[in-house]
């Protein structure tokens, strides 16, 4: 047993933003309503706080509170991306709430609990504490989707979402009772070690429902119906939020669960992730053509991605593992990047969220429609954008493993999708000019312009991410 | 050699007049004028410093030369950068063409000059990084990053029908493009590396080739663009701005070529030996469909672009016959045609600023009133029939000489596409030049104005420089000619060493030049399966 401040120690991230939370709770509520930018400075400190322990903090491996929480190199490369998703969110949500009148300080605390859910997702190393991490990120969640409650989309989203969601939840908890059932263990390294001579019929039966719950969370076809319709009706720096932290999370802790706990039967759980993996680059691609609301495409869009990133996945080998963690990172900078465009789509003071608002976006703002028409390239996977390594690496890992029809199918539907952020980009360049947008506020211009250049210049001197990745693959293998 | 050299200079130094051009505000005349004056003096220092490259380059080394690599991305990629005699015509051609197409756009170009001056740069960046890569991501990294200027270009200062040909362009040839990136992956994973170096002289197992040159050339294939996948083609050369069409024609499409030559060839040996009939049976094609398709073309344009799909007929297949003449007449080829191609539809761009319009009815008799015009756009035709004494003749009737050595079938209907060639260019030139001026339009037409002339003069020049003196470019690439060519033929048949061996070469001399023609190589070819064709004529 290891004393109590070792394990605080190794879980500091997550103490930091327990604490903070808490405190923050307690000056809003002394402070009343006009706390809110105080609460949300101090939200913005507290997360880069937590980012910054990780990046200087230990860099050892171990495993702490009885083996229910792991501190790997993997679940700080996870948590940092994760980090720099919530710290994203709440500075493009700070001139977005107080303009549609919903500026309280419960929004940084509810996002800082969900952030707090995130990392213990990363780090959960059993059945328990993965429910737990996934509860704690989805019940904030749920609350931030429906925040503009005076709005009826909102709503509908907020109540879609925790229907569906709790759904998901049973499925998992169902399939988690079945896993534990048959092998008799809740930590993932036991889990593996009653699979070692094979798989049992009840541990794969519960596999399938625990990787249900798990897709659902990624937002991956089948279990992705509610995302267009959460993405669409929730504030726009909360649908940042949705595409960007929570996805980190949910597709760290599939990429653990299967590494950690099911090594020993990767042939089944290789079947579901394959079928997953395709049906979501397909519907992505495919679905994203018709529509006319930015928010709705990039909800396909980001269940295409998805997908992308799980061809990694299911190569089940280190490079797979760094193909995953490039591929998010990558993402993550892009779709903020293109969230905090479509957050600076204001006319005279109103939101506005059709593609056609876009129209001759290059004539009215220059630097906008080109720091777009990047981020849509790098969607696209076109060089020198990031997003082309991105699927680089994912696909290499998966050609790599012998899988090179799903790469195959893989690149065939990217050319699918290519097609609409092409469209995108024809939209602000080629068309005749809508009316020109109210000009967004400083900071929402910076977090653009920061993911444009992150993404342009990536090629120039990728190491430090490949690095990191490969670091981070290095705690599976 | 480690660090940086003078390609990466050479690739890099556009994206300074880029960041220059970034610092131009406003849309005022001043402005405008500066914008223009960048951007030339730009692409005029990289062509300066491709002359001093040139200078530095060694003609007659096989190898690649001017090495420079540095650490990139991890997994075996590496920024590494050399040219061969194979590519380096081609970056002298990128460099010596960017210059006139910045001069063509001086006044037809007036909306967004900045935007459109800087796709220009980028692309010419990511063109000269094509053949400069030595390393299979980097190339390819270049290789699809023209796909967004061109796009750019296309989309934004394009004609009516733009924004289908831009989608149309680029999904085509990304569609290509991403099938050779699965096999590129394969390549890194089997051999570790994407050093192309390196890769050269790796052996892949054969049936796997088979599926590796598929992929490489559905990529090159379409960016050629061979029949039947060439129909993206005349849409964007249509669509297009001047200038956007000469770099499409003289660069982009050589990039096709260019991939072949570099990879499928020296790569997957055994493969291109055994699609070489499939090749041949496409080449053959082109040049006598696309052809027949330009003869009754109504727009300049698209009939020019035409007659690219069809001189592109006879690159691959003079790389295909894999023997000395006929990849040296491909490479020919591609250099000829990218100065002819280009000139030409600089010569439709001058009567377009003039008339806004490319259909050929429109014009008649241009003769009278634009007599240097007549001239320019003569010698342009000349060089496109194929007529002796321009550099079209030479690259045409070195693949021929090649493709008869190989299979004269082919070579028998690839001549015929000679002829065609020569009746659609001709006719084009009676209906456009020739004849009355009947038409009110025309009566006040102008003849080319001194920067007109400045861009015409240079390329006819050395359209007929290059008829009658083609050493310098034969020279350059002759002895990776050489390498390549060994390196297919030792796997078509079990006797090789000597095939190389320099003092078993006879000469054949054609204007001024020794084309080496192994005499191992001829004795071989009369005994084997190819033998119906008929050697003897060396």
């Amino acid at each position: 047993m290891y004393p109590l401040s070792f394990s605080i120690a190794h879980a500091l991230p997550e103490t930091i933003l327990a604490v903070g939370a808490l405190l923050l709770i307690l000056v809003g509520a002394i402070r009343g309503e006009k706390s809110a930018p105080l609460v949300a400075e101090l939200a913005i400190g507290l997360l880069t706080l937590a980012l910054v322990v990780i990046f200087i903090g230990a860099k050892t491996t171990a495993t702490v509170f009885d083996g229910a929480f792991i501190d790997d190199q993997f679940a700080r490369y996870m948590k940092a991306l994760v980090l720099i998703g919530s710290i994203v969110t709440l500075i493009l949500s700070r001139d977005f709430l107080r303009r549609e009148n919903i500026d309280q300080f419960e929004f940084p605390v509810l996002v800082m609990l969900s952030t707090l859910g995130m990392l213990m997702l990363t780090s959960a190393n059993s059945l328990i504490s993965l429910y737990l991490g996934l509860e704690l990120m989805s019940l904030a969640l749920y609350v931030v989707a429906s925040f503009h409650r005076d709005n009826l989309k909102a709503s509908e989203a907020g109540l879609k979402y925790f229907v569906l969601g709790a759904l998901s939840s049973g499925m998992l908890l169902y399939g988690a009772s079945l896993i534990y059932g048959y092998a008799g263990s809740v930590s993932f390294p036991g889990i593996a070690a009653a699979l070692k001579s094979g798989p049992a019929i009840g541990v794969v039966f519960g596999l399938v429902f625990l990787l249900a719950g798990l897709a659902f969370k990624m937002s991956t076809v089948p279990f992705h119906m509610w995302t267009p319709d959460v993405y669409e009706g929730a504030p726009t720096p909360v649908t940042a939020f949705f595409a960007s932290a929570p996805k980190m999370a949910a597709v760290a802790i599939t990429l653990r669960t299967v590494m950690v706990a099911f090594p020993n039967i990767t042939h089944e759980w290789r079947q579901i992730v394959m079928f997953i993996s395709v049906a979501s680059m397909a519907l992505g691609s495919f679905a994203a053509i018709g529509q006319t609301n930015i928010k709705r495409l990039m909800a396909y869009s980001s269940i295409g991605h998805m997908g992308f990133a799980l061809v990694g996945l299911a190569a089940a080998n280190a490079a797979g593992v760094e193909g995953v963690a490039i591929y998010l990172a990558i993402y993550l900078v892009t779709t903020l990047g293109v969230f905090a465009a479509i957050v600076a789509m204001r006319v005279q003071g109103r939101s506005v969220e059709n593609i056609s608002d876009l129209a001759g976006l290059s004539r009215t703002d220059g630097w906008m429609a080109f720091f777009m028409a990047m981020l849509m390239f790098s969607l696209a996977g076109i060089p020198p954008m990031a997003g082309f390594f991105a699927k680089y690496y994912a696909f290499l890992a998966a050609v790599q493993a012998g899988l090179t029809p799903l790469a195959v199918i893989g690149v065939l539907l990217s050319t699918v999708a290519a097609f609409y952020y092409l469209r995108i980009v024809k939209v602000m360049y080629f068309d005749e000019a809508a009316p020109a947008f109210d000009r967004a506020p400083f900071a929402v211009r910076a977090v653009c312009a920061v993911a444009t250049a992150l993404v342009f210049c990536f090629w120039v001197y990728p190491a430090p991410i490949v690095e990191a990745a490969t670091n981070a693959a290095r705690a599976f293998f | 050699m480690n660090g940086f050299g003078i390609l990466s200079a050479l690739t890099f130094l556009p994206l300074v007049g880029v960041v220059v051009l970034m610092f131009h505000r406003g849309d005022d005349a001043a402005t405008l004028r500066s914008v223009r004056h960048v951007a030339l003096w730009t692409t005029i220092a990289v062509f300066l410093l491709s002359l001093v490259a040139w200078g530095r380059f060694e003609s007659g080394a096989s190898g690649f030369q001017m090495l420079e690599q540095q650490n990139w991305a991890g997994g075996g990629l590496v920024y590494k950068l050399g040219v061969d005699g194979l590519s380096f015509p081609f970056v002298v051609l990128t460099a010596f063409l960017m210059p006139f197409c910045i001069l063509a756009s001086w006044e037809s170009i007036t909306v967004r000059v900045k935007e459109y001056m800087i796709a220009f740069l980028v692309l010419e960046t990511l063109m000269i990084g094509v053949f400069c890569a030595l390393d299979l991501v980097l190339f390819y990294l270049f290789f699809e990053g023209g796909l967004i200027p061109m796009f750019l270009i296309i989309g934004v200062w394009g004609g009516k029908r733009r924004i289908y040909a831009a989608f149309k362009f680029f999904l085509y040839t990304l569609l290509g493009s991403l099938l050779m990136l699965i096999a590129i992956m394969w390549m890194a994973n089997f051999a570790h590396t994407t050093d192309i170096t390196i890769l050269l002289k790796t052996k892949f197992p054969t049936d796997v080739q088979k599926l590796l040159w598929l992929a490489f050339f559905a990529s090159f294939a379409v960016k050629m663009p061979m029949w039947p996948v060439h129909t993206w083609l005349p849409d964007a050369h249509v669509e297009a701005p001047t200038a956007g069409s000469v770099i499409l024609a003289g660069i982009l499409l050589k990039m096709g070529g260019y991939g072949l030559i570099r990879f499928s060839l020296p790569m997957f040996p055994d493969a291109s030996h055994y699609f070489a009939p499939l090749v041949f049976t496409l080449s053959v094609i082109a040049i006598v469909y696309t052809s027949l398709v330009a003869l009754v073309q109504e727009d300049m344009k698209k009939l020019i672009a035409y007659s690219s799909v069809a001189h592109m007929g006879f690159v691959t297949m003079g790389l295909f016959a894999m023997n000395q003449q006929g990849v040296q007449g491909a490479v020919y080829q591609m250099v000829s045609h990218g100065l002819v191609s280009g000139a030409l539809f600089l010569c439709v761009g001058v009567v377009y600023d003039r008339m806004h319009t490319r259909d050929i009815a429109a014009y008649g008799g241009l003769a009278q009133r634009m007599p240097l015009y007549a001239v320019a756009f003569m010698v342009f035709t000349m060089a496109n029939v194929g007529l002796p004494g321009t550099s079209g003749f030479i690259g045409e009737f070195l693949t021929l000489i090649g493709a008869f050595a190989a299979n004269s079938k082919v070579a028998f209907f690839a001549t015929s596409g000679v002829i065609l060639s020569a009746a659609y260019a001709l006719y084009l030139y009676r209906r456009v030049i020739f004849g009355v001026i009947d038409k009110p339009s025309l009566a006040s037409i102008q003849d080319l104005s001194g920067r007109e002339i400045a861009i015409l003069a240079p390329l006819v020049v050395l359209v007929i420089y290059y008829g009658v003196h083609p050493g310098p470019i034969l020279d350059a690439s002759a002895a990776s000619v050489a390498e390549l060519v060994k390196s297919t033929q030792s796997v078509a048949g079990p006797v090789k060493s000597a095939a190389t061996d320099q003092a078993g070469l006879a000469g054949l001399k054609i204007a001024g030049v020794n084309f080496r023609v192994p005499e191992q190589d001829l004795r071989e070819r009369r005994a084997s399966a190819f033998s119906h064709s008929a050697p003897s004529a060396h």
